[in-house]
Parts: C-alpha cells; structure tokens; sequence
C-alpha cells in the first residue's frame, strides 16, 4: 500500500510527472470515483470520517469546514474554492515542494473540494514570488482542461468547474483567509470580522471555502484508497501523513512526508541528521514563525496536534525552526518581531503599534541599550498583543515565540541588559 | 472627485498601450468586477514598465473606471507593486528566521559592499535594486534571495558574487 500519498510522485532530480504519468500512479481516481456516483454527501462523509484536519496552520477538521457551506436549491448559486498558496509563514517550505513536484496532486484535491460544495469556480491564489510553481501549476491546469478533468460536465457528472490563477503581490497578512479573499477582491488585505465566515459569506459576499495547499494534496489518497487506509497511516492520535521540514544549523535540513505521531527526536535527529557538529539544540519552534518554543526536554513528544498543545505549542505548518547553543535567542526573537511588525497590516491599534514597539526594544537590546522596564513591557505586550485583544491572529502568532522566548531564555534577555552588548556577536 | 483632485497637480493619465490593454481586457474574463481586476492591472502595467508610475495609476483607474484613491491604497499595500522606479534586477532579499540564523546578515552586508546599496535603494547604473522579502519558503537551503523570477539558494559570498557578475554579462 501507498505509505507517501502527498509526495509519491516527487522527485525534484526531474520534472514533474505530466497528466499521463500521473494517471497512471492512480491519479484522478477519485474524479472517476466521483463519474461513477459518489455523491458531494458521501464526499463529505468520507472527508469528515477520514479525520483529515487542515494544513495551512490552524488544525480545522476540513469536512467540518466544508460542512458549513450551505447546501440546497434555496443556497446562493456561486460557491467559491480558494486555494491558500501563498505560503510565506517564517521557515515553512512545504506547499512549495507540493506545487512544484506534483501539480495535479493539488489540482485532483481542488475538483474533489469543489465538487463537495459545488463551487463551479475556483481560484489558487499563489505567492507572487513562486515563480516556478506558477508556470508548473499553469501548464497542469491545462493538462487537466485538455483531459476533460476540468470545465464543463466533468467526466459526464454534470459538474462544471473552472480554476483561475491569482498571483498575489505579497505581504504575510494575506495568507489570513479574509485578508486573502479582501486582496482577491482588489482591495487592501485587511481582515474581515467574522462572523459572517467565508463559508457562509466570503468571496464577493457568496460562499466560500479557502483550503490550503497541503490539506487538498491529502485528498486523492483519502478517496482512492479509502478511510481505513488513511487512519492507518497515521502512527498515534491524528490521522494520515504530513510534510515535516526542519531548517536551521541541523546536519541535514529538508522536508519530508512522515505519518503524523512519530517522536520528534525521529524527524531531528533522523531525518535533519541532528546538530551540526560542535552545536547543541538550545531549542525550536515547531511549526513555523508564530508557534511557541520547545526545548530539548519536548523531544519524545510525537509530532501531533494534540501533544504539542500539551506543552503550549503548536504543531501548526509542521516547519520546524531550530536554535543552536551559538545562535542568540533574543536575536532570533527579534528577527521574528521585526518580520511581523513589518507585515502588521495597519488595520488595529494594538498590532500596528504593539508591534514596532515590540521591535524597537528588540533592536535596543541588539545594542546593549535594553533595561529591566524594557523586559517588563515586552512582557507586557505578550498579554496586550494576545488572543482576543487584536482584530485578527497576526499578533496573537507574533507572541507565541515572544512568550515563550522570554520565559525559556530569560537569562540570556537578563544579560544582554547587564552586559549591555549581545554576548553571542564576535 | 478623488480624480480631479490628483490632476490638478499636474499629473496626466498614461494612455496604456495595446499589449496592456489586451492582458487586463482578458483579466476582466475572470474577475466578476473591475475593482479585482485593478491589482491585476498594477501588475500588467509593472510587466511591461518595470514599476507603477503616478502616470500610470491614473491611466489604469481611467481604464477601469475606479477611484484612483482606492487604487493607489492597493498599490501601496502589496510589496510587490513598484511605485518608484527599480533597477532592471530587482533583488528580493529574504531575512527571515531561518536565513538569519544561517548567516544572511553578512550575505547582506556583502551586497551592500559590492553594490553600494542598502534596502529600498538602486545602484547608481540602474542594474539593481534591493529589497527585503518575507521568507521565501526555501528554508532547508538558507541563505536564500530572488533576482528578477530566479531563486538563488545556500547563498554565499562568492555566489554572490557570480550571481552579480552574471546579470551584468546578460545585460551587455
């Protein structure tokens, strides 16, 4: 049985496989699945038995997602699919692999999404800067349209659906979903409120699903061969298998496809190869930019959602960022402030303001002119910058390494102010 | 209103070419609105200028028929419209987490040396501008930078060093 359904078809020696080589690994089985009479309800249901929870982040069960999308003759005729690729959270490197290895993967995921909700239209909406991913994704989309997988009457189901690229022209804010659906309506990539949700209320005001790349890659598997398949790939509480990637100064960085519940001393230290040598692991973020810090004590924990909320973190992109014993975390703390008061969209007080400040005391530090009342605001703004205090979770992301920075090297804050210079500089 | 306002300080409308007309006249195919297709259209127009002149902000919202102010809000928020003049390669720099710990600050302070420029500004022959980016999503082979559409990845002083000797040679 197939034990890598997200990269089985990648090797990034060559090009990506064409639309017959692909068919020929089982892919578009699940579009023929659908042409022989799954119905958008049994998708569904096959989506939300599967356990499948969303990749961009967040951890939203996706048949959950979708379920909220009204159905029925009396619900909005236009639905809308929107693929999130505009991958830009700090240190993740997974929905380019995907892009860029198998289009047709992510294509055959968006015809099963868009089927579920009968979204007739669909648009991807890609970093500007993937450059490569857009001309691989383009010459896809026409492979498909070639194939009869995509336009008018799918496969003879009745099923119209189009895919139109959206390349975006930057700024982080739009991979939140309602800044992306704002920019992809050609206004300024502020978040909306919510309520109304996308999936009631999104794109030009009709419902909307937005699902990352890698949520829809993990969806040919689940309808080809099958739910039992898919849980049993999952090694402890979460199902099927996800990218893990590792940057930082390990012996090996990379991404790879592992089952979801491995230890993650197994992706560290097998997988990256550990330390490079004369390093120690001071500590890591385990999923991206705006996740909590671990420690090296969290090594036996197992790459789940649920285990690495345990401890305060999360498992969020699966990107795991790591810090060395000669690499200064309040530098690294600082890297990341700087990167998020720059991408605040502006929209509310406490994130355009908190933020730079935030970075400024950062930057003070940097010169040896950081005090003990700096400290005490940047813990101050760990609590003002929370969950719950700013319009979107921009900010809430930003003090998650803040936080957890402070409370895990809190010697290394408290000399940079006695020593008034940053010990770990030449 | 917004319009006139914007004119009175003397900056006439570009008429955009035919080539620019016919890309945002097939933009218009996908988008059920004008408004959506006016970030499409910055991006035409920068294809084909380099960047987002006043001239041509104030063409495009005549094109489409939609508030210059609105316009200019959405091509001042993304960074990657151009409202002032770049070089022919524009160096989209990345100094996020993973790049900074594996050593872009002196990457960057090579740059900065060999070309004489810091963040946002252009070499004095016009071949290069650079600008800082967020993560490029090619952490497992940091340092990394864009120039033009190309990635450049495991960045080091003498890759730069090529890379620059490189883009010169294509231009001459």
């Amino acid at each position: 049985m197939v034990t890598n359904p997200l990269t089985k078809n990648i090797d990034m020696s060559r090009p990506p496989l064409d639309i017959a080589a692909y068919e020929a690994n089982d892919g578009y089985q699940s579009v023929h699945a659908i042409a022989k009479g799954l119905s958008p309800e049994d998708v569904l249901e096959l989506v939300k038995g599967s356990g499948l929870k969303g990749r961009g982040g967040a951890g939203f069960p996706t048949g959950l997602k979708w379920s909220f999308v009204p159905r029925g003759d009396n619900s909005p005729k236009q639905k809308y699919l929107v693929v999130n690729a505009d991958e830009m959270e700090p240190g993740t490197f997974k929905d380019r692999l995907l892009m860029e290895g198998d289009p047709h993967l992510m294509l055959e995921g968006m015809i099963i999404a868009a089927y579920t909700i009968q979204a007739s239209k669909a648009y991807i909406f890609l970093r500007g800067e993937y450059t490569v991913s857009e001309l691989v994704l383009r010459n896809a989309i026409k492979e498909a349209y070639e194939k009869g997988y995509l336009g008018k009457d799918i496969l003879g189901t009745g099923f119209d659906f189009d895919i139109i690229m959206h390349t975006s022209a930057g700024r982080y804010i739009c991979g939140e979903e309602t800044a992306l659906l704002n920019a992809l309506e050609g206004k300024r990539a502020n978040p909306r409120a919510k309520p109304p949700f996308p999936q009631v209320s999104g794109l030009w005001g009709k419902p909307t699903i937005v699902n990352n790349v890698e949520t829809l890659c993990n969806l040919p598997g689940i309808l080809t061969y099958g739910i039992d398949w898919y849980q049993g790939l999952g090694k402890g509480n979460d199902h099927g298998t996800k990218l893990f990637g590792v940057s930082g100064k390990v012996k090996t960085p990379g991404c790879w496809e592992l089952p979801l519940g491995l230890p993650i001393r197994e992706l560290l230290e097998g997988y990256a190869g550990g330390m490079q040598d004369g390093l120690e692991l001071r500590g890591f973020l385990p999923g991206g930019g705006s996740t909590d810090f671990m420690l090296p004590e969290h090594l036996d924990i197992t790459l789940d959602y649920d285990e690495i909320a345990k401890v305060g973190s999360r498992l969020a992109t699966g990107t795991m960022i790591v810090l060395d014993d000669k690499t200064c975390p309040v530098g690294m703390v600082g890297n990341l402030m700087k990167f998020f008061a720059h991408e605040s969209c502006g929209f509310c007080t406490p994130c355009r303001d908190g933020l730079p400040w935030v970075d400024q005391i950062f930057r003070d530090f940097e010169n040896g002119e950081g005090s003990e009342k700096d400290l005490q605001i940047l813990h101050d703004h760990v609590t003002y910058l929370g969950p719950g205090r700013t319009f979107c979770a921009l900010a809430p992301g930003a003090t998650a390494p803040l936080g957890s920075g402070l409370k895990y090297f809190k010697e290394d804050f408290e000399k940079h102010i006695t020593e008034k210079r940053c010990s770990y500089r030449h | 209103m917004s319009q006139q306002v914007i004119a009175s300080t003397a900056v006439k409308a570009r008429r955009l070419s035919a080539e620019e007309i016919v890309e945002i006249e097939h933009e218009m195919t996908l988008y059920p609105d004008k408004k959506a297709v006016g970030l499409e259209a910055l991006k035409i127009v920068q294809k084909h200028q380099g960047w987002v002149s006043d001239e041509s902000l104030l063409g495009i919202a005549k094109y489409l028929d939609i508030p210059a102010a609105d316009l200019e809000g959405v091509a001042t928020f993304f960074n990657l419209v151009y409202r002032q003049q770049v070089g022919k390669n524009v160096i989209l720099f990345c100094d996020s987490v993973s790049c900074w710990i594996m050593g872009c600050e002196g990457i960057k302070s090579h740059i900065k040396d060999k070309l004489a420029i810091d963040y946002g500004e252009t070499t004095e022959d016009g071949d290069f501008t650079l600008i800082p980016v967020p993560c490029l999503g090619d952490c497992d082979k940091a340092p990394v930078m864009m120039v033009g559409p190309d990635m450049h990845r495991n960045l080091t002083p003498e890759k730069i060093d090529s890379i620059i000797m490189d883009c010169k040679t294509i231009q001459d």
